[in-house]
């Protein structure tokens, strides 16, 4: 957002300067918003990102491909398997790596078990802005399920750096497979309960329906993606424009909602968490037999010198990943195209002339996760 | 002339005793209050509450106690010092005088005035410019803009209470709060919640009352003053140790007062639901049942918008309270006659 | 006027039940585990910190540092060093040192290893007092484990000199961490988990990977040659 706009005369009251610090009691990670306000009213709202650059990039260029593959689950910690799985398949499209069927359907399964679980502590994290305290434990109640059920199978909780390059790193248990579908039998009746007690309640709706309206050309302008454009009123998922993996095999619905308040970006979650269950299901059924490695994988990858692209639906929208080789076992370059940031920067116009409290839940629905700003 | 003679050396006895044991009261309640609000949210949220600090955590306000008193008490840079340490003493003795009318049981209470609830209104809203002097002296904006906050809140919510109580007082023709738990007497059924042939509104203007009452103490969904994740720290910022403390006990003190009157109003009091049997023992238990749907409803709503909640009652809660107000005294005119009071 | 009303009624009959909603859970039970009095078991996968596996009918380390493991970790962690005793056919391993304060817990090393001489460990009461605590010095523990075990160790005789390490990773006394470790993985093993050889059931199914990394990047002095790019095609 250019900061040569300045503020029109009429509106040079007398403003000060807020500083949203690094350290938020509102639980979105170190980022600094510096609002100038004028008495309530947020007259320009500028990010400041950078607190926690940690240079995942530049580690890109010093590492193998293989010894990049972590990297991938700590650049958004929460959906950590959605990004993985883009780096794999930039090299898997590189190398023309044939993926097992088996580990492609796994690959889904515990995608959209991540996104659920992300999605769940978005859900409790943002009521937590608006003042309820108790829907975030029953969210964590429930995501600490899928944190089992995925500590089963990877070893690890939150980043699991489960994928390979041609597939997976071990097979699932059938203690993953029935425990899924207990999940999913036990998640449908949670979120019918979540539904009444937040979705449906009053105080929420008068909170939310109506604050913070996106309109469908800013979100295009600042290449917003996610809940956030489905949110108003545009169907772009990238499952459903540029599939990829096994999702055209699926049946499922991208949710959008036409509004573009906070309320349709809220209700867009809640649906793709229902969806994700849907998902879980098919897979489940459809999960054939078969190895989780592909056959050839070579033990030095050198990928041909190139450009290469990937992209998945990430919890937070588009994460595409582009890996420019020049043959050797490195990376020249390792391009994350970060969902956050993008639809961070909408933030500035969006909260033009809102109130603070609003201007925060508009922050809060656009579920941001800074390390993924930042990188 | 004996008589009086004896009321006036035996009385302010009485009335000292009375304010002490209110005193104990309220203390010991704000205290354990809050263990009771940790281990209901606890609840509520599927965990424990607080377990380590004694069994089952009941020494846990002791501990917190303990910690306030052990703080510096700074008094900041440029702050109006006599307003400052006046606050906190303000917010608290509004509600310590307006639990010595609240009868307990039949001879349970500080002084028996019939003009009791007149007392009790009159002294509320002065814990409304306790909070305002404490976040003006505080020189701090965010405490000002949160106080200024409070204020508009409370002045909002104060007219539906009072028009919730006028009703309440010419269903009983008393303000006498005594008075008024006596003619409850005899069960449930004649308690002034089922009183409607009367008010035929009486549980609606029930639930102005409670809802105002959340208001004007400042629980949630209406705590903006506090509100945590809000930018604002509230307009205690700049209180350390007991002087937060006086101000959190403060809080609770209002609590079981606006539960209290509650009670008295439309709850019976002191009367046994049954008829016999009746005593302090009935009166707490309406109390303290209606302390847990305070706590009951903080935990379960986020927070309302600040504009939300000045709509709410400006728009929904007086035109109700008017019209049971409106109704009341007409079922009273057609169908009974006045009281005469 | 109507609307307004229907939303009044609406609005309130909403926050009723969500009012029932939190005080059925009230009544529930709690579903939290009051750690330290109880632990939850760990499974078997667990991507804890790394330790040696031993023969069973040595008794010896099976590691004979390759240092596959320490050309997989990205993160530069491990140290390791063997030295071939008289009249073995492989090199013992001598050395092996973790750097825990550096370790991301990613498992490349266990993935690289081909014989599975090093696997997950199921420990997670890590805390320390000092830095020093976190260089692991593996081979030690495992001595330790093995003398607990009543097996006896390696002679220290035969063993040639070797190479002498770096000064950066002091000579650490890991008998301390390892005791308590061993006393809480005792614990924390409640039936079977691992006395088990290959630690990770699937592990042996995946190709492995090996990576092998250059001793400095390359200096980056001009762009690589490349073909204008053809589509990135799926």
């Amino acid at each position: 957002m250019t900061s040569a706009e300045t503020i029109p005369a009429e509106k040079q009251r007398e403003t000060f300067v807020l500083n949203l610090g690094p350290q938020h009691p509102a639980t979105h990670g170190v980022l600094r918003v510096k609002m100038t306000m004028d008495g309530e009213y947020v007259v320009r709202a500028e990010p400041v990102c950078g607190y926690i650059h940690r240079m995942q990039e530049k580690m890109g260029e010093n590492r193998t491909y293989a010894q990049f593959l972590p990297n991938t689950s700590r650049i958004d910690y929460l959906s950590a398997m959605t990004y993985t799985h883009a780096f794999v398949g930039a090299i898997e499209r590189a190398m023309k790596i044939q993926v097992p069927p088996r580990a492609e359907y796994i690959r889904v399964i515990t995608s959209e078990l991540n996104r659920i679980s992300s999605h769940l502590v978005w859900w409790g994290a943002f009521l937590l802005d608006l003042g309820g305290f108790t829907p975030l434990l029953y969210a964590f109640d429930d995501r600490e399920k899928i944190l089992d059920l995925l500590e089963g199978i990877t070893g690890s909780r939150l980043t699991y750096s489960y994928f390979r390059i041609g597939g997976l790193y071990n097979d699932v248990d059938d203690a993953f497979l029935k425990g899924t579908r207990q999940f999913v039998a036990q998640m449908r009746p949670r979120l019918q309960m979540y539904r009444a007690l937040v979705t449906e309640n009053i105080i929420l709706r008068k909170r939310l329906i109506g604050i913070g309206p996106i309109r469908a050309e800013m979100c295009r302008k600042y290449g917003a993606t996610g809940p956030v454009i489905r949110g108003s009123g545009v169907a772009y998922d990238v499952r459903k424009i540029e599939p990829y993996s096994v999702y055209p095999n699926f049946d499922f619905v991208a949710p959008t909602f036409p509004e573009g308040d906070s309320m349709a970006r809220y209700l867009v979650r809640m649906e793709e968490m229902a969806q994700s269950l849907r998902i879980i299901e098919q897979g489940l059924d459809k999960l054939p037999a078969g190895p989780v490695m592909a056959e050839k994988v070579p033990r030095v990858l050198k990928l041909p010198p190139g450009d290469y692209c990937y992209a998945v639906e990430a919890a937070r929208g588009r994460f595409a990943v582009r890996i420019v080789s020049d043959g050797k076992e490195i990376p020249y370059r390792v391009k994350l195209r970060s969902p956050s940031l993008s639809n961070l920067s909408l933030f500035e116009e969006a909260s033009r002339g809102m109130l603070l409290p609003d201007a925060l839940a508009l922050m809060g629905s656009l579920d941001l996760v800074i390390p993924d700003i930042d990188r | 002339m004996t008589k009086l003679l004896k009321m006036m050396v035996a009385e302010p006895y009485r009335l000292g005793l009375a304010l002490l044991v209110i005193m104990s009261f309220v203390g010991l309640n704000a205290a354990y209050l809050v263990w009771v609000e940790r281990k209901g949210a606890g609840r509520f949220q599927r965990r424990p509450g607080p377990t380590e600090v004694g069994y089952a955590g009941l020494i846990q306000p002791i501990a917190d106690a303990i910690k306030l008193l052990s703080k510096q008490l700074i008094l900041p840079d440029g702050v109006d010092a006599t307003l400052f340490r006046l606050a906190p003493l303000v917010v608290m003795a509004p509600a310590l005088i307006s639990l010595a009318v609240v009868p307990f049981s039949e001879k349970l209470l500080g002084r028996d005035i019939n003009l009791g609830l007149l007392l009790i209104f009159a002294l509320g809203s002065i814990n409304v410019m306790a909070i305002m002097l404490g976040g003006w002296s505080s020189r701090n904006k965010y405490a000002i803009i949160s106080a200024a906050r409070v204020v508009s809140q409370n002045v909002a919510y104060e007219i539906p209470t009072l028009l919730v109580v006028i009703t309440m007082i010419m269903v009983t023709g008393s303000m006498d709060l005594n008075e008024i738990v006596r003619q409850q007497a005899g069960g449930f059924w004649r308690w002034n919640l089922f009183r409607w042939d009367v008010n035929p509104l009486a549980p609606v203007t029930f639930l102005i009352f409670f809802i105002c009452m959340l208001a004007e103490t400042n629980r949630a969904p209406f705590d903006m003053a506090e509100a945590e994740s809000e930018l604002v720290a509230g307009a205690y910022t700049e209180y350390s140790g007991m002087g937060f403390g006086v101000f959190f006990m403060a809080e609770y003190a209002n609590i079981l007062l606006g539960c209290s009157v509650a009670t008295v109003l439309f709850l019976g009091g002191w009367q046994s639901p049954v008829g016999i049997f009746s005593g302090v023992f009935w009166f707490l238990a309406k109390m303290y049942f209606l302390v847990f749907s305070v706590i009951w409803v903080r935990w379960t709503f986020p927070r309302t918008q600040f504009y939300g909640l000045l709509n709410l009652s400006w728009k929904i809660l007086i035109p109700v309270s008017l019209f049971a107000l409106i109704l009341t005294s007409a079922m009273l005119k057609i169908f009974h006659r006045f009281h005469s009071v | 006027m109507k609307r307004a009303f229907k939303e009044i009624i609406s609005g309130f009959y909403s926050l009723v039940i969500g009012m029932r909603i939190t005080i059925g859970q009230f009544f529930k039970r709690t579903v939290t585990v009051q750690y330290p009095y109880a632990t939850l078991p760990i499974p078997a996968r667990f991507r804890g910190h790394i330790e040696l596996v031993r023969d069973p009918e040595t008794g010896q380390p099976k590691c004979y540092a390759c240092k596959l493991c320490e050309r997989a970790c990205p993160s530069d962690c491990i140290l390791v060093d063997g030295a071939k005793l008289e009249g073995a056919k492989k090199k013992s391993v001598t050395v092996y040192k973790l750097d825990f304060t550096k370790c991301s817990l990613c498992g490349s090393c266990v993935e690289a290893c081909r014989d599975a001489a090093i696997r997950y460990s199921r420990d997670y009461n890590l805390a320390g007092f000092s830095k020093e605590e976190y260089i692991m010095d593996l081979f030690a523990k495992l001595q330790a484990e093995a003398q607990a075990a009543g097996v006896p160790p390696e002679a220290p005789a035969t063993v040639r000199p070797v190479k002498s390490e770096p000064a950066a990773l002091p000579q650490t006394q890991a008998l301390v961490p390892g005791a308590r470790q061993g006393q809480t993985q005792q614990e924390l093993r409640p039936t079977v988990l691992a006395q088990t050889q290959t630690p990770l059931p699937g592990a042996r199914q995946s190709q492995v990977q090996q990576e092998l990394r250059p001793a400095a990047p390359a200096p980056r002095s001009e762009p690589p040659k490349m073909e204008p790019v053809k589509a990135a095609a799926p």
